[in-house]
Parts: structure tokens; sequence; C-alpha cells
């Protein structure tokens, strides 16, 4: 026997790596298939569902109506009531005793009563205050309205939506503002950037990583709240089918709809916060090929004049 | 000549600890300052009340003849406007333990921004500046990296090529490589050497010895919110007075 063998080893064929075979897995997927199936299969075959109602009802005018409304609220409210909450949320982190102690009323208030009770609050204001009016105090010098013809019940529907989201999205940006390390804050101090445009060049980008998926949350749960201005207003899409099924009595279908565009909706908003997450974590958890590639075509493009 | 950073009796308390206790410094322009001594003796403090980033709670801090902060009006100092104090910033690099670049931003965005924001250059002229400097710390085919995607050393000079493109009068360096792996150490101190070498005024607080030796014109010892010796580097860290500077030059070497 010589130690040969041990020191030049044997040629040997490349060896094949063979993953793990997840069986419970694919039994699992099987189950879960069978019942989907039987689920739908039950659905689509129960007359009671009335299939054709709600296939003529999903393209109804009203509906359609109904869905841009929902839409414009939402969009509306979810955008003047982040702008809002990012004031809010700066304000509650200042240094400033005044500016933090108001924004923290702001929001133990506006977190603290039913949002139903705030839109009502809104639409009847005129009870409370029936002119409404800007001028200096002891003098005549000023303007007024009339409450009424200032708050429509839209008006109504957008102040209270904007004004409770603002103070629920106040708590996830000032979260998001806080996630971030305060060494960026110095670093961009250091380089003669002042407050505030640390904090929209430097800060607020790296908050969004963590202010985007709960904001998502948030506009998905708006989108539905919305459904609450059928008790002030109506136009909604909710409202759009209560009103269809006051007459023709077709609950279930015309609930179907609603539900159906509501999904499509949230699928579609879905999509859009994968790759606005995608986005924002651009540097720090998202180095995929497309996302730098992205990056360099948009730096290129914004040097375009350069080159 | 008049010193381009002075500092005069200055002190700082958080709460009711005293951090630091009546600090005397001047430095003339173009000078290199090394800053010793042991953790906690307040020489990231001093340095950070230098571009206000702690405001001093008594004494005055002068850069090229302008209170830090503050306007004098007679025998008081008053209070200057954040637009201001930013002005004066930017005239004051500082790079940091941690690197801190713009995660979000790859190392050519983190040199522009300043340029762009601050002193309003054009994207063009900020970009072609950037590229320069990014050559000048060794890293001009790594512009469009991220952070993250930079091992400590790179980001420390993409780091120090940010503060240079404000085109400081004054460079401050707190322990800028003692976040770094040994082997990365070099790379950062031979440019913070060029740095030195073009003439712009540093203070530098480190633990590298053989660098402040080599590179500074004067070493300062502080403990315990003090100066405690100060001098010709050569003399101070080969023989030093104090036992408080040879006790840590001993555990340090
Ligand atoms: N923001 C702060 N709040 C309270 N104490 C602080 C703060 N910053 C520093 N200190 C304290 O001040 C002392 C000096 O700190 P520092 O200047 O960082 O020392 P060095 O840089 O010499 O290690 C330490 O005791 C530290 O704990
Ligand atoms: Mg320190």
């Amino acid at each position: 026997m010589t130690t040969v063998a041990m020191d030049t080893p044997v040629a040997s064929p490349t060896l094949k790596l063979a993953p793990r075979r997840h069986y419970l897995q694919i039994a699992a997927a099987v189950v879960v298939l069978l019942l989907a199936f039987l689920l739908a299969q039950s659905l689509a075959t129960n007359d009671n569902m009335q299939w054709h109602i709600v296939w003529q009802y999903l393209w109804d005018e009203q509906v359609g109506r109904g869905i841009v409304t929902t839409l414009l609220l939402t969009v509306l409210c979810m955008t003047m009531g982040t702008a809002l909450a990012t004031v809010l949320a700066v304000m509650r982190l200042s240094k400033n005793r005044v500016l933090s102690s108001v924004a923290f009323a702001y929001v133990w208030f506006f977190r603290g009563t039913p949002l139903l009770v705030q839109l009502i609050f809104w639409y009847n204001l005129a009870a409370l205050f029936p002119v409404l009016g800007i001028g200096i105090p002891f003098t005549s010098v000023g303007a007024s309205v009339s409450t009424n013809a200032v708050i429509t019940a839209f008006v109504a529907a957008v102040l209270g939506f904007t004004l409770n989201e603002a103070a629920y999205m106040s708590e996830i940006v000032r979260a998001g503002i806080q996630s971030v390390n305060i060494g960026q804050r110095e670093a961009a101090l250091s380089t003669g950037m002042t407050e505030s445009q640390s904090m929209r060049r430097i800060v607020l980008p790296q908050a969004m990583r963590v202010i985007v998926p709960p904001t998502a949350n948030q506009a998905i749960n708006l989108l539905k709240a919305t459904s609450l201005v059928a008790f002030i207003a109506g136009g909604d899409l909710l409202s759009a089918v209560q009103d269809i099924y006051a007459v023709n009595f077709a609950v279930i279908p015309l609930l179907v709809v609603a539900s159906i565009w509501y999904l499509v909706i949230v699928t579609v908003a879905s999509a859009g916060q994968y790759y606005l997450e995608r986005w924002v974590g651009r540097g720090v958890t998202n180095f995929s090929e497309a996302a730098v590639t992205d990056q360099i075509a948009s730096i290129e493009a914004r040097q375009g004049g350069a080159a | 000549m008049r010193p381009m950073v002075e500092i005069t009796d200055l002190h700082k308390s958080f709460g009711r600890v005293e951090v630091l206790r009546g600090i005397n410094i001047a430095v003339p322009p173009g000078s290199v300052t090394s800053i010793l001594g042991p953790s906690g003796s307040g020489k990231s403090t001093m340095l950070r009340c230098i571009n206000h980033l702690e405001k001093p709670t008594a004494g005055a801090i002068q850069v090229d003849g302008e209170y830090v902060g503050y306007t004098r009006n007679g025998d008081t100092l008053s209070e200057i406007s954040g637009r201001a104090l930013a002005r004066q910033r930017a005239g004051i690099g500082m790079v940091f333990q941690r690197f801190d670049l713009y995660a979000h931003m790859t190392a050519i965005e983190n040199i522009i921004e300043g340029p762009i924001r601050v002193l309003g250059k054009s994207r063009t002229s900020a970009m072609e500046e950037a590229r320069e400097l990014l050559d000048r710390v060794g890293l001009g085919d790594r512009a469009r990296a991220y952070p993250a995607q930079l091992s400590g050393g790179q980001q420390q000079r993409v780091a120090i090529a940010r503060a240079l493109a404000m085109k400081p009068k004054v460079m401050l360096f707190d322990e800028p490589t003692s976040a770094l792996d040994p082997e990365l150490v070099g790379e950062v101190l031979s440019v913070m050497k060029e740095v030195a070498n073009s003439g712009i005024t540093m203070l530098v607080v480190t633990h590298e010895v053989a660098f402040a030796r080599e590179v500074s014109n004067e070493a300062i010892f502080m403990a315990d919110g003090v100066v405690v010796e100060r001098g010709d580097p050569d003399e101070v860290l080969r023989k030093p007075n104090h036992p408080r500077t040879r006790d840590f030059l001993s555990r340090v070497l």
C-alpha cells in the first residue's frame, strides 16, 4: 500500500445535486386546488347567485360612475391626507414643544373619534357655523360665505376622510422617519443642507422603505371605507349597487358586482405597491439587475444634456 | 496670521454631565491637527461643536474669523438663522466614523447632492467635478455603486470625496478608520495624506499614532474634557510628559 491514492483523488464522476422533494407541499396544493374547484363549482352552478344579473350589472353605467367616485375619493383623500400627515409627523418630531403638542393633539382627536361621526359632523357643519368667513377681529374688514354653499356632500366627504387619514398616516410617516439612522441627517447638515433639505432629499426618501407597505394597507382600507359616504352623500361604488338593489332586490348579485370591482382595484393597487417597494428599497434591499439598470438609465437621462 | 479654527473656553454639558470643560485651541490655515485621547474624553463632541452639530453650552468657536452659529453684537453672541448656519457649515467638511453615505444614492449621486442643492451648481458641472474627485480617491470605476455594494474603505473614500466636493476651508475627521477592517485602513489614510498635502486645514480625531506623527503639524491629547498636552507630534507622541498621555500611548501602540 502506498499513500499516493490519498493525495491524488481518483477521477470521479461529477456529482449531481438532487433537491429535496417537498411531498407534503405537493399534497397540500392538491387538497387546496380540489377545495377551490368544489367551491367554484357550487357557486357557478348555484341559481341563487344569478350570474346573468352579475354579468349585466358588472358593466352598468351607474356602477361605473360609482367606481369613478370611489377612486376619486380614495386618490384625493389619500394624497392630501399623506401630505398633511408628513407635515404632522415632522411637527411631532420637532424640538419645538408647541408644534409637537399640536400634532399630538391632532392625532389624539382624529384617531379617537369614529370616522362616521367625523363625516356626519362635516356634512352638518352649517348647523354649527352657518356662515364661514375670514376677517380681522373687531373690524368690519373681511369676507364670508354661507357654509352650505361651500360644504357640499362631496366636500364634506373629502374633508372627513382626508383629516382622518392624515392622523393615521402621520404615525406611519413618523415611524418611517425614525427608522432612518440619525447619521444620515447629520451628514446632510454637515454638507450645508438646511433641516428641510435634509428631510426632503435624504431622510424622507429612505423613510419611504418603511412607509410604503403600511401606506398601501391604509389606501386599501380607505378605498373600502369610502363606502361610508353612503350615509351622507352616496355616489360611490357601494352606494351605487345599493341604489340598484333597492329597486330590483337582487341583493347578492349586486354585492358580488361591487366585490369584484373592489378586488380588481385592490389587485391593480397591489401590483403598484410591488413596484413602488422595489423603487424605494433601492440601495438597501434591492440590487436586482433591473433596478440598477433603471437607475442608471434615469441618471443618464438626467445628464442627457451633458453628454 | 489669523487662525483658521479658534476655539475659546469651550464648555459642553449633556444634562448635568460636563463633557467639555474649557477647551482652547487655535489652528493655523493649512495645518493638520491630530486629536488623540481615550474613549469618552470628548473628542467627538468637540469636533461636532466646530460645525455646530452640537450646540456649545459656553464659549466660542470661530472658523475663518466667523463665529459658528452666532453673530457678535458687542459682548453677546446671538444665534443665527438655520439658513445662515447651513451656509457656514457648507464651508466645513466632515467625515464620520460610520461613513454615513446616503444609502439610497449611488456614489456619484452622494457627491453631487451638496454642490447641486447647496452651491446651486448645474448637474453637468457637478458631475464633472464628482468624476474628478472619484478618480482622486481611486474609485473612478465605482461611480454607480450603491454604498451597500462598496467595502468600508471604499465608502469612506466616497465620503471624503463628498465632503471635498463642497470645497470646504476646513475638514473634520472623526475616527475615519476606526470602523474599518485593518487591511482597509491604509487606503483611507493615504487619501487623507493626499488631502492634507493639498493645503486644506484638517482636524483629525484618530488612534493612528503613525499617521499623526507623519502627517500632522500638531498633536493634541485630550482626557476628561480638557486638553492635557499638545505640541509637536513627534515630541508629544514619543516623549509624552503627562501621565494620561503616557498611559494612553502605551495601550494603543
Ligand atoms: N448626545 C449625547 N447625550 C448624552 N451624552 C453624550 C452625548 N454625546 C456624547 N455624550 C457623552 O459625552 C462623553 C464624551 O463623548 P465623546 O465626545 O463621544 O467622546 P470621544 O469621542 O472622545 O470618545 C461620553 O461620556 C458620552 O457618553
Ligand atoms: Mg468619538
